[in-house]
């Protein structure tokens, strides 16, 4: 039995200092009402898994972020979505990659956990499942937006200069969605912005609910102007995603940075083996297991706490407990 | 301290395997755990020497990777790897179905691409790119994976009539009946005498696999995983290896638990797996090695430099 239920939202991590003030207040808006959505389901007793299928498929119809409509470009001008899923009891997970018609990803990677005898179903094989399971299908234009086409050609013209990806780079800022200081000198910009602003936002929810299970889900488009075929961590159970029975955790940020540091695994393995308690794990894992990558978390406990981490500036998110607490943030 | 190395053919070995097919299988252990201790003693890095000891197993078709891979529920074969130095550097890839040697190409994403993970059409689309030898996807199939994807159907549309028994013949190497084939992914592991440590994994999947199912082999932390404190390499029942994060939690266990490499592996595979699912074999920073199954028996080899060796394939105890 829990101790009340308790949920956090995010919309990625790395955040342009000088984001315009609008847009800023639209993705506050869309996380104080994707995280509404779920309070009002936590309340009708609505179990965890249900809840962050929920809320994430809110967030991948909704074009703000970086996942479902609105998903960033692959390098042919395409989108390509990947999400997971992950029930804390029992562990059951689901995972896709490589989606380019199913029109809510976290909903397939439910069904590959529910309704297959596998845990990760891509591209064609995802795809011929998704018709077999009779899930609403798109053309692929439809997840385009105007937005995401100007940046991804702003990313090639940039390339053209910049880099060839057959080169090993290594923190070069354009490959991340690391924004704001340090991560280089961008002179990618678009509407006088840098080009990271609109980087990659990963979205997820986490969950545990007044029965003490924990559940989480993430969902992607992707790095903008990937290679088609990139797989990131939002669908690697472990790295991006991750739930057990004493937390459920959604990463966002440098997806190779994350799966280096199998980031949502280590939360709760230094909960369970170190015994730390939720905050403190977060932090260590922020801390400790990043190196120079760019990233953030949402975390739940079995214990209804609720916490959140990232070394970048700034993650979109939303938290909310039983109890009646509940923010909406960006910064620090 | 000194330099170890340990490889597999897979968990999950029928006890009535006959002379035929084991004998190939352990003379390829013995050969590929040769090819990688010269390599060990020629100072190759532990990274270059699990590469070459799984392209030697990718090679021989007597397991489940590269050539003689078992085939998807289509006929087709999509192969999988991954691999991983202790500096967690990584590069793994997916849905490969003409790329002769997989784990080249997962170094080669690892090494020459600003990403970790290529899968599918991508994946093949890079490889060419690379110039490494593809050829046609005919060339990893063989009349025995042919022949045990055939068994996998009849089997499953046996167990669909739940009022038969299932038949089981003794004198034949047989899938299970849910489709799972006792024939194993491969994998190798590997420490230089300072600590530097890698780790590789390849496989063709599960028989009668989806298209498009991916498996434990190429995600990082479940089928494969090193760090400073160990590299692993897991074999077994891919859903159950992703669902306990097993390559990972083995170097969790000993970085915060303090556990030793045996203690932290075998741990993870009695406790954190259901029994029949999971093996593994992994090196220390310092040299020592393991390699636990909950299976009947798993195709495995291990050397140290201070000398021992091991090839097997049963438990310990029932070791002749």
């Amino acid at each position: 039995m829990g101790r009340g239920w308790a949920i956090a939202v995010h919309g990625g991590a790395g955040v342009d200092p000088n984001i315009p003030s609008q847009r800023l207040e639209e993705a506050k808006k869309l996380l104080a009402r994707c995280l509404n959505l779920g309070i009002s389901a936590l309340n009708s007793s609505m179990s965890a898994i249900d809840v962050v299928e929920l809320v994430v498929r809110e967030l991948e119809t909704d074009p703000m972020f970086n996942s479902g409509r609105g998903s960033a470009l692959t390098e042919k001008g395409t989108v390509e979505m990947e999400a997971s899923i992950m029930d804390g009891p029992k562990r059951r997970c689901g995972a896709v990659s490589g989606l380019t018609t199913v029109k809510n990803p976290i909903s397939l990677a439910r069904l590959v956990m529910d309704k297959s005898p596998h845990s990760y179903l891509a591209f064609s094989g995802a795809e011929e499942f998704a018709r077999q399971q009779g899930v609403e299908l798109v053309e692929n234009d439809y997840f385009i937006t105007e937005e995401n086409l100007g940046m991804l050609k702003l990313a090639k013209e940039a390339n053209a200069i910049v880099f060839d990806y057959r080169i090993p780079v290594v923190g070069l800022g354009l490959e991340t969605c690391s924004a704001g200081a340090g991560a280089m000198e961008s002179t990618l910009q678009m509407n006088g912005l840098p080009l990271s602003v609109y980087a990659p936002e990963t979205v997820g929810c986490v969950v545990v609910d007044d029965q003490g299970r924990c559940a989480a889900a993430t969902s992607t488009g992707g790095l903008l102007n990937k290679m088609s075929g990139r797989i990131g961590d939002s669908p690697l159970i472990g790295s991006g995603t991750y739930a057990c029975d004493v937390c459920a955790v959604s990463c966002t940020g440098e997806g190779e940075a994350i799966i280096r540091g199998t980031l949502a695994r280590d939360v709760a393995a230094v909960m369970e083996y170190k015994g730390l308690p939720l905050q403190e794990a977060v932090d260590y894992v922020i801390k400790e297991r990043l190196d120079e990558g760019k990233a953030g978390m949402i975390a739940v406990s079995s214990t209804g706490e609720v916490a959140y981490g990232f070394n970048c500036t700034g993650m979109f998110r939303g938290c909310a407990t039983q109890d009646g607490f509940m923010e909406v943030g960006i910064w620090e | 301290m000194g330099w170890a190395i340990a490889l597999h053919g897979g968990a999950g070995v029928p006890l009535s395997l006959p002379p035929e097919r084991r004998e190939p299988r352990e003379a390829a252990l013995r050969h590929c755990l040769q090819v990688g201790v010269e390599a060990l003693k020629a100072q190759r890095t532990p990274l270059d020497v699990v590469e070459l000891v799984v392209r030697e197993l990718e090679n021989n078709p007597n397991f489940n990777a590269g050539r003689g891979s078992v085939l998807t529920t289509k006929g087709s074969v999509e192969m999988e790897a991954c691999i991983m130095d202790s500096t967690k550097s990584c590069g793994a890839v997916s849905g490969l179905s003409t790329v002769m040697n997989a784990i080249s190409l997962a170094r080669l994403v690892m090494e020459k691409t600003p990403h970790i993970y290529l899968a599918f059409d991508g994946a093949e689309a890079f490889a060419k790119e690379q110039g490494v030898e593809t050829v046609d996807t005919s060339n990893f199939i063989t009349s025995e994976n042919i022949e045990r994807l055939k068994q996998a159907k009849e089997a499953n549309r046996v167990q669909l009539d739940y009022t038969q028994p299932i038949q089981t013949d003794p004198t034949k190497e047989k899938p299970t009946a849910d489709g799972d084939s006792q024939i194993g992914t491969v994998g190798c592991v590997a420490v230089d005498g300072k600590g530097n440590s890698a780790a590789a994994t390849s496989t063709g999947g599960l028989v009668n696999k989806m298209v498009g199912r991916i498996g434990d082999t190429p995600l990082v932390g479940a089928g494969t995983y090193a760090n400073s404190y160990c590299a692993v390499s897991a074999t077994g029942q891919g859903e159950s290896i992703i669902r306990a994060t097993v390559a990972r939690d083995v170097a969790a266990l000993m970085e915060y638990k303090g556990l030793s490499l045996k203690e932290a592996a075998a741990y993870v595979v009695e406790e954190c797996t259901p029994k029949g699912t999971c093996g593994l074999v992994a090196v220390s920073a310092t040299g020592e090695v393991t390699m636990p199954f909950n299976t009947a028996g798993m195709f495995r080899a291990c050397a140290t430099e201070d000398g021992y060796s091991e090839i097997a394939i049963w438990p310990p105890s029932t070791q002749n």
